[in-house]
């Protein structure tokens, strides 16, 4: 496919005439959420740590290697199939800090309640929180707790932040995907956005999904120290797919890499209800969010050990190889789809599900 | 899936490719009608199976692109009406107005839901006595029943709060204008399958008739548009031209009479405005005088505005197919699917944003549309 190589840039290069408010699509991971990144945030934030855009920072605070990661969750409805909006935000941020190779040691946590919010609501949260903290190793140190007047936030938001410890080096970074690799992924997609989706009112839709949401800390851990070889040199790239989904990461990788990725439709692992659910509402699975699956890009003689590592982990029993990374059209991931054919895969434009984490 | 993996076979696939090119000895221009079938073939990269020779154009079957600008100016100054609740399929939401789309309106505070279904939004309706709630009813003759039954519900149940906002358009006539057009280059057409199983395909074989065109029925899966593509190549090479159904697993001649009752019991035929088109004559539904106390246009009065179109937007030539996206000066650049100047780029299924989503955007070699 060395014709793939002239690139055609595809993002808009003239500032979109309807875009003097935020709109909902802004938030969806796709190409409106990167513009406003980097149209409004970084020209005023950026800063040498900032502008690398990984899940987690890294920096060295007095000799100690420290990751750092901060997400807000405010998934509607608060209670979904498979969890809450309180382990959610623990989940989120764990994984962050995973993705880096960090050990996550910490938490801190905002709460923003609406006014008339159930007790009874927050005390289940609360509870979901502090066990999937203790689920994951890590603990709240610090927090804060905020009311706002009904209808200036949707029942609870709540933003987390996240510290772990860097041990060993180099860490896995987006930016590190090399031709050659293998794509790896940990299990099927879009399982949490269809469980979010099936919740909400006015969508009679029967299916017995649950979100994927799941602490990552342990799977990472022995992706990167269970091997016989030395994993943080082999293990390149590891992203665990949220909003945007399987395209959105693997764009980030393509793009922050400067590398092509090319998969298979067919090693894709998709739920048949997820892919049932998918075809009557017309969303394409590539796109729907997941809240506890990663991609790991790896060496191509490693692929299979640590394919073989995943598994064990019930995190990741579903674990495939999809696809490979290639020095030919750098920033695009190519799909060679069922029937032998090609298309790219890009970013989202606009929105596909709202508000999903 | 059921009924869905049969019809994405690689084998299935690989040798309808084999005789589709076999069979092949000239050039020839198939239209492929529904932007569904449209987006399934980008999708798949079903061009990637198709021998040089082969062209698809692709069609005007996507309702949200052909919905009029000023339609939408009305949607927007409908929604932004206090009191009142607007509901719409997702895809109509981002849909550029000459001021901004509904999902700005949304964001500046007006009350508008994306539904699944209008009787969603009749119920909204049932709920919200206080309040007028009108739905946008968009589509072809595939959506336009669902849309007749919930006005229908609405009188059965004496539901005074619920409006359509009423764009509904209809296939055949689209069709014949541009077989009727100077310019046309369409000598075969995959038709539309769902269309055909709410109104059956007689209608299409009057039209292979009177324009000696032929009309291959097809269903929206890899396997069948490769099947339609087959036997329209088979009809263009043996010089023959009449309509056959080839998505008889959905498709009957008289098509699904319930559906057909409950259109005819609501609408009446319109002349309608096609977005990029322009005016065709009886080319759409109306509410008729039975039920006109639904229609959202008389409920509201909401002045039409004028509009302009972008002068950069080629998409009624694309529309009819005389022109690919990527011979169009803005696609790409001013023209994104966050960002579309007309018709084909606004709709995920319009031609524009179906070849922008799945990197269509240059030719490689002339008559030769590869990914680049």
């Amino acid at each position: 496919m060395s014709e793939l190589t002239q690139s055609f840039d595809l993002s808009c290069l003239m500032p979109s005439g309807s875009e003097n408010i935020v709109k909902l699509g802004h938030g969806s991971g796709g190409r409106m959420t990167t513009r406003l990144i980097e149209n409004i945030f970084l020209p005023v934030l950026g800063n040498d740590i900032l502008n690398e855009l990984e899940d987690a920072a890294l920096i060295n605070i007095a000799g100690a290697n420290i990751a750092m990661t901060t997400d807000s969750y405010v998934v509607s409805p608060i209670f979904f199939p498979g969890g809450d909006i309180g382990s959610l935000a623990v989940h989120g941020t764990i994984n962050d800090l995973s993705m880096r190779g960090a050990r996550p040691l910490c938490l801190s946590a905002a709460f923003i309640m609406e006014e008339g919010l159930p007790i009874a609501d927050l005390e289940k949260i609360v509870k979901s929180f502090q066990q999937a903290c203790l689920n994951s190793g890590t603990k709240l140190i610090t927090a804060d707790t905020k009311v706002v007047n009904k209808g200036a936030a949707d029942k609870l938001f709540i933003t987390t932040t996240g510290i772990g410890i860097v041990e060993k080096f180099p860490a896995p970074s987006v930016k590190r995907a090399q031709a050659g690799d293998c794509v790896l992924i940990s299990g099927d997609i879009g399982r949490h956005g269809i469980a979010i989706m099936a919740s909400r009112e006015g969508l009679d839709l029967e299916t017995t999904i649950e979100s994927d949401s799941y602490p990552l800390h342990n799977l990472v851990w022995s992706i990167l120290n269970d091997s016989n070889e030395e994993g943080y040199e082999k293990i390149h790239c590891l992203r665990d797919i949220t909003r945007g989904g399987l395209a959105g990461v693997l764009n980030e990788i393509a793009n922050a890499s400067n590398v092509g990725i090319e998969i298979r439709e067919d090693s894709i692992p998709i739920h048949q209800e997820v892919k049932a659910v998918c075809e009557i509402l017309g969303l394409d699975p590539l796109y729907v969010a997941c809240e506890g699956r990663l991609v790991s890009v790896v060496t191509a003689n490693m692929a299979e050990e640590i394919v073989s590592i995943m598994s064990k982990h019930e995190a990741a029993s579903g674990c495939m190889m999809i696809g490979r990374v290639v020095a030919d059209h750098p920033g695009r991931v190519v799909l060679r789809s069922k029937i032998g054919g090609n298309r790219i895969v890009d970013l989202l434009s606009g929105e596909q599900l709202p508000r999903i984490c | 899936m059921k009924y869905l993996d049969e019809f994405r076979d690689l084998k299935l696939a690989q040798n309808l490719s084999s005789r589709i090119k076999r069979i092949t000895s000239k050039p020839w221009k198939i239209m492929e009608v529904c932007g569904g079938q449209t987006h399934t073939i980008l999708q798949y990269g079903l061009e990637d199976l198709l021998p040089a020779q082969i062209e698809l154009l692709h069609g005007p079957g996507c309702p949200v692109c052909v919905t009029p600008m000023e339609l939408i100016n009305k949607a927007i100054a409908i929604a932004r009406t206090p009191g009142t609740i607007f509901c719409s399929f997702g895809d109509m939401l981002r849909v550029p107005g000459d001021k901004g789309d509904l999902l700005q309106a949304k964001a500046q505070g007006a009350e508008i839901r994306t539904v699944y279904s209008p009787l969603d939004a009749l119920n909204i309706a049932r709920n919200n006595p206080d309040k007028r709630v009108v739905f946008f009813a968009v589509g072809f003759e595939t959506t336009a029943p669902a849309n007749a039954m919930a006005v229908h519900q609405a009188k059965k149940l004496n539901i005074r709060n619920f409006f359509l906002l009423c764009s509904h358009v209809t296939v055949p006539p689209v069709m014949a204008a541009i077989l009727d057009s100077s310019e046309n280059q369409v000598q075969a057409f995959l038709g539309p399958g769902h269309v055909c199983s709410v109104m059956g395909w007689k209608e299409y074989e009057e039209i292979s008739k009177h324009y000696n065109v032929p009309i291959v029925i097809s269903g929206f899966e890899p396997i069948d548009i490769l099947t339609g593509v087959l036997h329209c190549v088979k009809q263009l090479e043996s010089g023959k031209a009449f309509a056959e159904n080839r998505y008889a697993r959905a498709v009957s001649v008289s098509g699904n009479k319930s559906a057909q009752n409950i259109l005819h019991e609501v609408f009446e035929e319109g002349d309608r405005l096609w977005r990029g088109l322009g005016a065709i004559p009886k080319s759409g539904y109306k509410l008729n005088e039975n039920y006109k106390e639904y229609d959202a246009e008389k409920e509201f009065l909401v002045e039409a505005v004028n509009t302009q179109e972008s002068s950069l937007c080629i998409s009624g030539e694309i529309l009819k197919g005389l022109k690919k996206p990527w011979q169009c000066s803005a696609f790409g650049k001013e023209c994104t699917p966050e960002n579309p100047l007309g018709a084909t780029m606004v709709s995920s299924e319009g031609t524009c944003a179906t070849y922008y989503k799945f990197g269509k955007t240059q030719v490689k070699q002339e008559g030769d549309l590869s990914l680049v």
